[in-house]
């Protein structure tokens, strides 16, 4: 067992830890996990970036903070544990949001203090941080997170796009376009992520014929 | 049996294990929150007086400085010192000759999604309201968001009628009529495209300065004799 | 500032502003329960239950909490709430009926996470509502989650047997059908008002 050998090992398994998150098991598009925040507030890409941010900050924490715990929470009252873990840092997400900008606050809303359900952070706590070194975590977390941050910005750039003729705030169209007012309202969080899923399946069809 | 044995001696150190656990989890959790509160706590307050003061603005133009009322039982204005937070909160703006420009007022009510709440803008001296904005609505966004962005709209309150009657109450209460069809000064000129959310906004001032001009107007009378008292030690401070 | 009388709050919460329909709260369980009426049925009785109950704790809670000037405890305190009481109904369940408890399975324990139940608690706290018009709240998001649940669970019963393209079955579909759905719910807007 030279040094070198388990070394590169590991790193290959470390980068694929980071990769996993951002496509191939995409929390969003792929495990279709932790979309009950996501809906709601992703119509625009500032709101959904600012979403998935948040999302990947209470991610990353509680992932670190579950794996430095993991041989000392009994099995038992683990997942009350993870629980009050990923509260307590979506508390601190919800004042820091507070602190950076009251029209953001306002936008997100409750729906913060929602990441708490999410489920993906609670199912990554359970199915990977309990079980792996912290470093481990960190970058599941990392991937889980980018990965989740980039699907919600589809989502809200789309919807922004379509129902509001710019993105990030900037109008894109000239003043004759016809806002499509649906893809703000709630279905069209719903059509927007239907047609992403729909695009996908599509390419995966595709690549399992090839 | 010697596994029940077993299983025995391990209870006792399974609950502690869980209770150290949870028990350690709360602490670090507990202050972890303490902390986050009290290093953004300055920072939010600070944010949200600027938010409601940059609104008073708008709503009052002209204004440079401004003064928080409450009401007290007797119905009289008392000033109010930084936290306090009574249930009805005045603001009286003051341009650059320390001359009230008038009476920010915060009024909510049911709007076609959800509540809206906006601040409006009195005049006391000319009897009008003189500006209008919309703190928070859910209204629907191109249709009834247009409350808050429609410039004809928003030119209903730069000079709405709310003036007195000898007995002291609105003369006329302030309503929505529909688009165009604004012939006298107390109404407000809706929009057509959204009724439901025009019309909410005529109930909400509707309701408020009903309710609220007159106390204002009186205070007003009695502030204006000890105004000038307070001119002198602010500009002494 | 509440103007709003107790029927309006109970429509507003189930058909104007529906919980998942407007707010997209309570969707985990939905796309994975919401197969079969029955199950669906089930699931949202439970989840009506939880509400109630974590809604008239979220009350008290609440003021506890400005009571003694912690507010920020808030979310941990809401989320506690919520998870002993999906454990207590969890028992019930399995002891009033075997069958019922097997058929929900994994779900009883996913309410937990639920964001609708955690929506409604911080919903009425941020409105400010008192304890007559939390319970109502409470009552018509629980009405509206179980009514849109049975509604998608109905549609996809039917959809088992029209002919749509095999790329969009399963969850897509589902998301089309939810937001057509939503764009009706939308035609209830108003409702309650003046």
């Amino acid at each position: 067992m030279s040094n070198d050998h388990t070394s590169s090992k590991q790193k290959a398994t470390s980068t694929d830890e980071f990769i996993k998150g951002l496509w191939r098991d995409n929390p969003v598009f792929v495990q279709v996990l932790g979309m009950c925040p996501v809906l709601a507030v992703s119509n625009t890409a500032e709101n959904a970036l600012a979403m998935g941010l948040a999302t990947a900050f209470v991610l990353l924490m509680s992932n670190i903070l579950v794996s430095l715990l993991r041989n000392f929470i009994p099995k038992q009252v683990r997942i009350a544990s993870y629980i009050l873990i990923i509260a307590t840092f979506v508390t601190v997400t919800d004042y820091a949001i507070q602190a950076i900008s009251v029209e953001l606050y306002k936008s997100l809303g409750a729906f913060i203090s929602l990441i708490v359900v999410n489920c993906l952070i609670l199912s990554r706590a359970e199915a990977f941080a309990s079980k792996n070194t912290v470093w481990k975590s960190i970058l599941d977390a990392l991937g889980m997170g980018i990965g989740f941050t980039f699907a919600l910005f589809c989502l809200g750039a789309v919807r922004e796009i379509l129902g509001n003729g710019s993105i990030f705030d900037f109008a894109l169209f000239p003043e004759g376009f016809q806002n499509w007012i649906v893809m703000i309202l709630p279905a069209g969080g719903f059509f927007t992520l239907a047609a992403w899923l729909l695009i996908i399946n599509v390419f995966q069809t595709r690549k399992i014929k090839s | 049996m010697k596994e029940a044995a077993d299983i025995e001696m391990k209870k006792p150190s399974g609950n502690t294990k869980m209770l150290r656990a949870m028990l350690v989890i709360g602490i670090i959790s507990a202050l972890l929150i303490v902390l986050a509160f009290e290093l953004t706590l300055p920072r939010v307050q600070k944010l949200k007086a600027e938010a409601l003061e940059k609104a008073i603005f708008k709503v009052l133009p002209g204004t440079v400085s401004t003064q928080a009322f409450g009401i007290n039982t007797k119905g009289e204005f008392i000033e109010i010192e930084n936290n306090d937070k009574p249930a009805s909160t005045y603001y009286a703006g003051y341009n650059e000759n320390e001359k009230l420009v008038g009476y920010a007022v915060e009024a909510a009510g049911q709007g076609y999604a959800d509540i809206i709440r906006v601040l409006y803008g009195y005049n006391p001296n000319e009897q009008i309201l003189i500006g209008f904005q919309v703190l928070e609505s859910k209204e629907t966004p191109g249709l009834g968001d247009k409350i808050e962005k429609e410039q004809r709209f928003l030119d209903n309150f730069k000079a709405l009628d709310v003036s007195l009657s000898n007995e002291g109450q609105l003369k006329n209460k302030v309503v929505t009529v529909k688009q165009g069809k604004k012939q006298k000064p107390w109404e407000i000129d809706g929009i057509t495209g959204a009724t439901i959310s025009s019309r909410a906004i005529g109930n909400i001032i509707g309701t408020s300065t009903m309710e609220v001009i007159p106390m204002l107007f009186n205070n007003h009378k009695m502030m204006d004799d000890t105004k000038s008292n307070q001119k002198q030690m602010d500009i002494h401070e | 500032m509440n103007t709003e009388s107790l029927g309006s709050i109970f429509l507003n919460a189930a058909l104007v502003n529906n919980f998942v329909l407007a707010y997209f709260l309570g969707i985990c369980p939905f796309l994975g329960v919401s197969g079969k009426i029955e199950t669906a049925s089930k699931m949202g009785g439970a989840v009506m239950f939880v509400m109630l109950i974590s809604s008239m704790c979220a009350y008290g809670i609440h003021a506890f909490l400005v009571a003694i000037n912690a507010p920020y405890l808030q979310l941990i305190s809401f989320i506690v709430v919520i998870a002993s009481t999906v454990q207590l109904v969890e028992m019930f369940i399995k002891k009033m009926s075997p069958s019922l408890f097997r058929s929900l399975g994994i779900f009883l324990p996913l309410i937990t996470t639920n964001c609708a139940i955690l929506g409604v608690a911080l919903f009425q706290t941020n409105k400010g509502y008192e304890f007559l018009e939390s319970v109502v709240y409470a009552l018509g998001a629980g009405v509206g989650f179980t009514l849109a649940l049975l509604l998608i669970a109905g549609l996809r019963e039917q959809l088992n047997f029209a002919d749509v393209p095999g790329i969009s079955k399963g969850t897509a579909l589902t998301l089309f059908i939810a937001g057509i759905l939503s764009l009706c719910f939308m035609g209830f807007a108003g409702l309650g008002a003046q």
